[in-house]
């Protein structure tokens, strides 16, 4: 395995200024230049070298315990059609994708002399996975974390504070992921020095979208080799990946961006409907503008203040996308569906039910949209099962006489 | 001639630049503490664009955004408070602000509005150099708007001239990496201001963050052009009232006098 090396010239990729297609760069104040110019110059330079590449290569095998498994669902695809396999990124180490990212993105704060680690978290999951290598490396961690995702994702902060990170409530705003982002990018503004941010998602200014897609691009390029194994066919029909700030979508789609045959879906959360204004849809309910440093599709009032978005995952309750999603969005390469509350619940309980499988609520978004593809028997599926549901058992026992 | 210029030709030292944001404390407090700065003897004005997610801000100027939105402050309101504003007030302003409430409203209308209100400057902090250089240099110098940039003690010395070089009517130095209102001690910045001066930059420079009293105030101006005051005078408005002239005079002359 090999970190995604960007030597093909793919339109969906990132250009040399961070920009996808208009989307993308990096828009920050001049607090931050510093530190994100180092990681501009030096990101690629890092990934590439062999010793990174061993040790990161390493850690996923023995640590995250990867690759993780591809599962062909036969019971999910006797009731859609088609065959449907899910990406088990549910069984890695700390139970989600995010883990991905983090091991990668510690190695390079090793290598940049970093001490001191920060962290953003909607849904704890990449709190958790930042706390791990954090403890595994011994560095300082700071996490924060919107209020109301502190209470609705109980578990995951019990996690963070056993491996010995700093959990710190992020109380403006609507108290979710996008103020947590907001007070973390300020403790990167006051700590310049010896502190490096490890962004959770494929959001936020150049490099972050492109190195955390690089970092999950691990996802998709087990897929290719599994599919050849189970199929012989590295290529799907569909690869299905829900939506937040986009790094599981990115790490799915990744090796298929150029693969024009592959339909690439990507969805978001609709909250109580994109229609009843509480939503976190944004490519429905967004313009373009700018969140984090990047330009993307944003929600926003016509005066350019940001709206507060919902969904009952707090790890999709994010007002924008990452800016390759917003290109693949315009450029018609991905197709955007958004699941309601409602609809990821009865997915998550029907999951459960056919496979033994507990997903992530925004797992669940992913697998709602099944019923939408009209799948052909012949038809290969993939959805990226992002994480597992330990975290969300308290909205899936309140929920349980609703399905 | 620039307004801005016009300040830096008569006056190289001292210079007081308060920052206060726009539509607080009430929405109709703009232009009052704008002419309470006048005449207590403020020599700039930089009036902020209150925004839903102020990166760069501590809490005290985030408190104050919000508090402006929730007043029911908006780009297109600001602008109708400015429409006369240049019938009483004579001091430069600067607006200072997040790009998205600009992208909105589109970057030439927005820069049409000020110009024809009487606005002279803009401080956008996320607006990266080299985008500016190449789409709103142009449209910027149309409507004979300045745009000031940042630098901080972690600012190369390389970047710092580029910056400079770009930078118009002054430089703005942060006095440290940190967000607005943060208490770092001035003292142990002695040598980044030093080297400031060393550099011999084409423009005036005026220090913020963390400038909240005479003392303050005082030192920093030992070292450059002058200072800019942002979380202090919003922290003194906060609870003004009635008494807001008052408030602003004490303040100022607490600072100045
Ligand atoms: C299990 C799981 N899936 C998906 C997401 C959404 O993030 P992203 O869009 O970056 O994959 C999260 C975020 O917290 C998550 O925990």
């Amino acid at each position: 395995m090999k970190i995604a090396e960007n030597t093909f010239n793919s339109p969906y990729q990132a250009d040399k200024n961070g920009f996808y297609g208009r989307f993308g760069g990096a828009y920050i104040p001049e607090m931050l230049y510093p530190n994100v110019e180092e990681l501009q110059l030096k990101y690629k330079e890092i990934l590439a070298d062999p010793s990174f590449q061993e040790e990161f290569q390493q850690l996923l095998t023995d640590y995250v315990g990867r690759p993780s498994p591809l599962y062909l669902a036969k019971r999910l695809s006797e009731k859609y059609g088609g065959h449907i396999y899910l990406k088990r990124e549910d069984l890695n180490h700390t139970g989600a994708h995010k883990i991905n990212n983090t091991v990668g993105q510690i190695l390079l704060a090793k290598r940049l002399g970093k001490k001191r680690i920060i962290a953003e978290t909607g849904a704890g999951q990449h709190g958790v996975a930042t706390a791990t290598v954090c403890a595994l490396m011994n560095m300082e961690c700071v996490v924060y974390m919107g209020s109301v995702d502190i209470k609705r994702q109980a578990p995951n902060v019990a996690r963070m504070k056993m491996l010995g990170a700093t959990v710190v409530p992020a109380t403006s705003g609507s108290e979710t992921l996008k103020d947590a982002t907001n007070e973390a990018i300020r403790d990167w503004i006051n700590n310049p020095v010896n502190t490096h941010y490890i962004l959770g998602t494929a959001a936020g200014p150049h490099p972050y979208p492109d190195m955390v897609a690089r970092f999950q691009s691990v996802i998709s390029e087990e897929i290719r080799k599994q599919l050849l194994e189970k199929t012989g066919k590295e290529i799907p029909d569909y690869v299905v990946a829900c939506i937040g700030g986009g790094s599981n979508a990115a790490g799915a789609f990744y090796h298929f961006l150029d693969e024009p045959s592959v339909r690439l879906i990507a969805v978001e959360a609709a909250g109580h409907g994109n229609d009843s204004g509480e939503s976190a849809a944004s490519t429905v309910l967004g313009k373009v503008g700018l969140i984090h440093g990047a330009k993307t599709l944003l929600m926003q009032t016509d005066d350019g203040q940001i709206t507060e978005p919902y969904s009952i995952s707090a790890g999709l309750d994010y007002p924008g996308i990452g800016p390759m999603h917003a290109h693949l969005f315009e450029s018609g390469r991905g197709t955007f569906l958004s699941a309601t509350d409602n609809e990821a619940l009865a997915a998550a309980f029907e999951l459960t039910r056919l496979e033994g499988i507990i997903p992530a609520l925004e797992s669940s978004h992913a697998v709602a949209k099944l019923k939408d593809l009209a799948l052909r028997p012949e038809e290969v599926v993939v959805v990226c099962l992002s994480g597992r549901g330990d975290k969300d058992m308290e909205a899936y026992i309140r929920n349980l006489d609703k399905f | 001639m620039n307004r801005i210029d016009q300040l830096f030709a008569q006056k190289k030292q001292n210079v007081l630049n308060v920052y206060c944001t726009a539509g607080f404390p009430t929405l109709e407090s703009t232009l009052p503490v704008m002419q309470a700065l006048q005449s207590a003897g403020a020599d700039l004005i930089e009036l902020g664009m209150p925004f839903s997610d102020p990166l760069a801000d501590g809490p005290v100027i985030q408190d104050s955004s919000t508090q402006a939105l929730k007043n029911g402050m908006t780009l297109a309101r600001l602008f109708e408070q400015l429409k006369d504003f240049r019938s009483s007030i004579q001091l430069p302003v600067i607006l200072m602000g997040y790009l998205n409430p600009i992208l909105q409203m589109g970057v030439e209308n927005f820069c049409r509005q000020c110009a024809a209100v009487g606005v002279d400057g803009l401080i956008l902090p996320e607006l990266p150099l080299p985008e500016y250089e190449k789409e709103y240099q142009a449209i910027f110098e149309k409507y004979g708007l300045y745009l000031i940039f940042l630098v901080t003690p972690e600012t190369s010395e390389a970047r710092l001239r580029r910056l400079d070089a770009a930078s118009k009517g002054f430089l703005y130095a942060v006095s440290s990496s940190s967000t607005t209102g943060k208490d770092k001690d001035m003292g142990d910045q002695t040598a980044y201001f030093r080297k400031l001066q060393a550099l011999h930059l084409k423009n005036p420079v005026l220090i913020g963050f963390g400038i909240k009293d005479k003392g303050t105030f005082t030192t920093a101006c030992t070292y450059s052009n002058g200072a800019i005051i942002g979380t202090a005078f919003i922290k003194a408005i906060a609870n003004a009232n009635d008494a807001l002239p008052a408030t602003v005079k004490s303040f100022i002359q607490g600072i100045i006098a």
